[in-house]
């Protein structure tokens, strides 16, 4: 069977058969994956995938990779969570969260893209893989290239969190710090991708690598019985994903497995790196790159490759996009934490945060179904919250000591609490 | 007064294998004019029809995007190093994949 997907220009056309390029040669704009729908139709059934592993694998005829092929990593398929306590906060009434802050190996939704990239490294007979990363990528390609047997060279800025690092380390990856913000890094591997025959995942296996991205969007749909939702709201780093998660919409229509549907999407950024952000709000048709200055490092991309595509995306869908501060985003951490026992890294803060806006804006009524795509773990960025919770003097072993201890809390009590405290934890 | 201009691989199927040139380029519209006069066969590809440099093409300047110096407004200093690279994307298209058109409201 011949191989149904190959590479096009998405700005000139031009077709390239498979390959570790990611630059059209005519017209040096992006090319990515084009796969052949008629090709899926017969084996991309709702039968059939019901009948596949519990994996993003699948939706295996929807992804660039070889038809006998088989994920040697099950991510994916993580939970759609219904919020009813967040939607409450927030004023929603029809809230859910895809959680991908529990997808696997490596806790974030880059464990989705990495499996794809490397698949396609393994197709090109790559002995070196490595990327270029704000560091969920980093832990993805680290724990996969290890599983896959691959030499890994990873570059990333040199200011990244503690644990992203350790995370990278621990699987034996080579791991570059590079002297300046994730843009400086990103052009470098550009750079070395031309010089060296490394497959870099998202510089020369990027086409492969973003077609990953369309399971989170394969996920939603049928986690809902096969429906797509009213609205999606989702990080926007590069912007890729977001775009993706519409092209996988746009595929379950054509193939029929859904009900078309006009879903809208909203973006989200920190307003310390927001050129996405600002594109969709000011109406532009090209991104101002900025210098990001926000604690949601993951996402703190100043020019992103996709931003174009991600701000049409949204406009075209009749969606907005939203960035918040510093301070909202670890509010936001804390608020799906307390309310519905996810614990999310800064991304999936800036999510959260631009959700609740969007209700409190009116942007999205109470009633729609909307999504909120959590990308990625808070035990990742514990630093986020560092001074948030003070650490209280250990009280000694003894229930008098207790007791004490129990009363001074009342004390420190708002009514609401005491009340709760009154009516479900009385002392015998 | 030279600066040392840096190609990607992508241009070097229109550039006979350089990926490096010396330029006494003023500024960044004298640049493209000394780019497209070595290398003829690369105009038409670096620009689009309306004449203006594709919009995924980028330029550094000792590593700082140029768009951060006032892009043409900037003026090369000697011994500057300049790189040329274009975006790497992956997203969804603006022809689109599956009406063919320019700006579909598709996808």
């Amino acid at each position: 069977m011949a191989i149904a997907y190959e590479l096009q220009c998405r700005e000139c056309g031009k077709r390239y058969e498979n390959a570790p390029l990611s630059i059209c040669e005519a017209c040096f704009s992006p090319l990515e994956v084009q796969c052949d729908l008629e090709a899926a139709r017969k084996d991309f059934t709702r039968e059939k995938i019901a009948q596949g592993p519990d994996s993003m694998w699948r939706y295996k005829a929807l992804l660039p990779v070889p038809e006998e092929y088989v994920g040697p990593t099950p991510s994916g398929w993580t939970p759609l969570l219904r919020a009813p306590r967040l939607a409450k906060r927030i004023g929603a009434n029809n809230l859910y969260i895809k959680n991908d802050a529990v997808c696997t190996p490596t806790l974030s939704f880059k464990d989705r893209v990495v499996s794809v990239a490397l698949a396609a490294a393994q197709t090109f007979g790559f002995d070196t893989v490595g990327c270029s990363s704000t560091g969920n990528l980093a832990n993805a390609v680290a724990a996969h290239a290890a599983r896959l047997g691959f030499k890994t060279y990873i570059l990333v800025p040199a200011d990244l969190e503690p644990a992203k690092i350790l995370n990278t380390q621990v699987y034996g990856a080579k791991l570059v710090r590079i002297d300046g913000n994730y843009d400086h890094v990103n052009r470098l591997c550009s750079q070395i991708a031309d010089r060296y025959n490394w497959g870099f995942v998202n510089v020369n296996l990027r086409p492969y690598y973003a077609e990953g991205s369309k399971t989170v969007g394969y996920e939603i749909a049928e986690q809902l019985g096969w429906r797509l939702p009213d609205n999606i709201v989702c990080p926007m780093a590069g912007g890729s994903l977001i775009t993706k998660i519409k092209k996988a919409f746009k595929e379950l229509v054509e193939l029929g497995l859904v009900e078309d549907k006009e879903v809208r999407f909203f973006g989200a950024q920190a307003t310390g790196c927001s050129p996405i952000s600002v594109a969709v709000k000011t109406g532009a048709d090209h991104i101002e790159p900025q210098k990001p200055n926000t604690i949601a490092r993951s996402l703190a991309i100043g020019n992103p490759a996709d931003g174009v595509y991600a701000a049409r995306a949204i406009r075209n869908s009749g969606g907005w996009a939203e960035d918040v501060s510093d301070v909202e985003i670890v509010s936001a951490i804390q608020e799906l934490a307390e309310t519905e026992g996810v614990f999310t890294e800064t991304a999936g803060g800036v999510t959260t945060a631009v959700t609740a806006r969007l209700y409190a804006h009116g942007r999205i009524k109470p009633d729609e179904l909307t999504v909120s795509v959590i990308t990625g773990n808070g035990l990742k960025t514990t630093d986020a919250l560092a001074g948030v919770y003070e650490v209280e003097e250990p009280v000694r072993p003894r229930l008098t000591d207790f007791e004490a201890y129990f009363e001074r809390q009342k004390a420190t009590l708002g009514i609401e609490e005491l009340e709760a405290i009154a009516g479900g934890a009385s002392v015998r | 007064m030279s600066v040392r201009v840096l190609l990607p691989n992508a241009f070097t199927k229109h550039t006979e294998g350089k990926k490096e040139i010396q330029s006494n380029a003023a500024n960044l519209n004298d640049l493209l004019t000394d780019i497209e006069t070595e290398f003829p066969q690369l105009k038409t590809h670096l620009r689009d029809e309306q004449g203006q440099v594709r919009r995924f093409i980028n330029f550094y300047v000792n590593e700082e995007d140029i768009r951060f110096l006032g892009n043409e407004k900037y003026t090369f200093k000697d011994g500057d190093e300049v790189l040329v690279i274009p975006s790497i994307a992956g997203g969804s298209c603006s022809c689109c994949s599956y009406c063919g058109q320019e700006d579909c409201t598709c996808c």
